[in-house]
This record gives structure tokens, sequence and C-alpha cells, in this order.
């Protein structure tokens, strides 16, 4: 199979099929390794036992951030390509998105309440984070508002691609304003700069949560394609009816 | 395993995060379960789409 029979729905659901159940299996695996990892890790000389927590905030932040990349990515092959899953893909990522977020927010809210004394503050990383889930929600409202799955396609892409100027905002708000939370540890051009005690699980939690993105990402485009396979049907139903 | 004096926040983080995985693997079940039933019920009625039309006449 070449990767353009990809483009084909159908032929891009039967590999699902195939593919979905080793995929799966990986994660529950990767899980597996990951969370007994974690409970092994030391406790942080600041942190305590709440360093815990971070094994899936950073996971999280890092899928939040993954997945409107990947809508982006998706949006410019509405745009530019009008690649048949391309919509697809973009409106399966989504939810899983914004639910990444979340588990962010919350996560990093309940770190923050033993660590700093506060549930929240209007720091310009947990800002800009807030807006991103914010922004998922404004996409999937924005997909529900639209009947037409092609017409709500171009104009989903067209604000995710505006939305995307918050990426580097995330990224980099720790390093342009004074913030309370931490600067950037883990991916910085001097290397890291967690102990590996703790940085190797969280490695592993990163890689664990990713597999799982991937397994729920694929599972909801093959759903997409039966929506949108039932939608032609009823298209076709409702024109038997009308007759000739 | 000892959680020190914040445990309650730690089991929390995590029981939420269990919450949100398994809200997302449910709607995502479910919602195939739904959609497999429509596509039969169209299925029963007689009612195919033109590439599952075209693939019957050249079987």
């Amino acid at each position: 199979m070449t990767l353009i029979d990809l483009a084909n729905p159908s032929r891009f659901s039967a590999l699902t099929d195939r593919v979905l159940p080793w995929l799966s299996s990986a994660t529950l695996l990767a899980f597996a390794f990951g969370i007994s990892q974690a409970y092994l890790a030391p406790d942080d000389y600041q942190q305590g036992a709440t360093v815990k927590i971070m094994f899936i905030h950073v996971p999280a932040a890092w899928l939040g951030i993954f997945a409107w990349l990947l809508m982006s990515a998706a949006a410019l092959g509405t745009l530019v390509w009008r690649h048949p899953l391309a919509d697809v893909a973009a409106k399966a990522a989504a939810p899983i998105g914004a639910a990444f977020t979340l588990m962010c927010l919350v996560t990093g809210s309940l770190w923050g309440r033993p660590m700093w004394g506060t549930y929240w503050v209007w720091d310009a990383r947990l800002t800009s984070v807030l807006v991103l889930f914010l922004m998922y929600l404004g996409v999937i409202a924005l997909w529900r508002t639209i009947d037409d799955p092609t017409r709500a396609a171009r104009v989903a892409a067209v604000l995710t691609l505006v939305g995307a100027i918050n990426i580097p905002i995330i990224k980099f708000s720790v390093d342009w304003w004074n913030t309370l939370h931490q600067p950037a540890s883990v991916l910085r051009l001097g290397g890291s700069t967690i102990h590996p005690s703790i940085l190797v699980p969280l490695i592993v939690m990163l890689v664990a949560f990713t597999l799982l993105f991937l397994t729920l990402h694929l599972a909801a485009m093959r759903n997409e394609i039966m929506r949108r396979r039932v939608r032609t049907m009823m298209m076709l139903r409702a024109d038997a009816r009308a007759g000739p | 395993m000892n959680l020190g004096p914040h445990a309650a926040f730690i089991v929390t983080a995590y029981a939420a995060a269990i919450a949100i995985v398994a809200a997302l693997v449910a709607w995502i079940v479910f919602d195939r379960r739904h959609l497999s039933r429509m596509l039969d019920a169209f299925e029963a009625q007689g009612i195919s789409r033109r590439s599952e039309r075209a693939n019957e006449e050249t079987l």
C-alpha cells in the first residue's frame, strides 16, 4: 500500500482496523512500564512526592500542543492540497487535544496549590494554555455549527491556523515574561536540567501518552469516516423519498 | 508508598487524569457502536453508497 492509497477513506479505515490492536497493546505496555518507573522514582529535593504529578502534567501539556500542531498541518492539507483525510484528521484531533489540555490545567492546578500556595494565577504560561483550551472549544463548536463538512473544514482550518500563533507564545511565555511557572527544563538548548532518576520515567510517560494519543486519534478518525458515510446515506434516503 | 503531606493532591491529579482518559475512550467506543448501528439500519433498508453499488455490480 502506497502513501497515496491512504487518501482513500475506505483503505484508511481498513488499515486502521489492522493497526489499532497493535497500537493499543504498545500503549498499554508503555503505560505499564512508565507507571512502574514513576512509582519507583525518588522524591524531588524541593517538590517532594508532588513531583509525581509531573509524570502526567508534562505529557498532557505536550499533547495539548502537539494536537494543535497536528491540526495546523491538517489545516494546510485542507486549504492547500484538499486532501480528503485532512479535515477528518483535524476534526478527530480537536476533542482529544481539548481533553489533554484540560488534563494539563487540572493537574497543574493540583500541583500549584501545595507548591505555589494557589490553584491558579494569571501568569503568562497558565493563561496562554487556558486560551489554547478555549480555542479547542471554539473549533469544536465551529464544526458542530456548520452542517456541510466541506465548508466547516475550510472555516475550521482558517481558525486553526490563526490559533497556531498561540503555540510559540505558550512555549516562550516563560522566557518572554516574568512568570511564576518554571522555565523550560526538558526541551532546552543546553540540555535537560532534570536529574536522570526523574527524567527517564518522564520520557517513558511522554512516549506512553503519545502512543495513547495516536491510538485515540486513529480510532476517532475511523469514527469520523463512518459519520460521513451515515450523512451520505441520510442524503440518499432523503433523495429517494423526495422522488425524481 | 509514602506520598507525604500532599498525598491528596497527587491522588486527585491521577484520578482526574484517569477520568479524562476513560471519558475519551468511552466517547470513542460508544460513538463507534452508535454509528455502526446506523449504518446497519441503512443497509437493512437497502440504501447503499454509489461506490458500494459499483462494487456489487462488478462482483
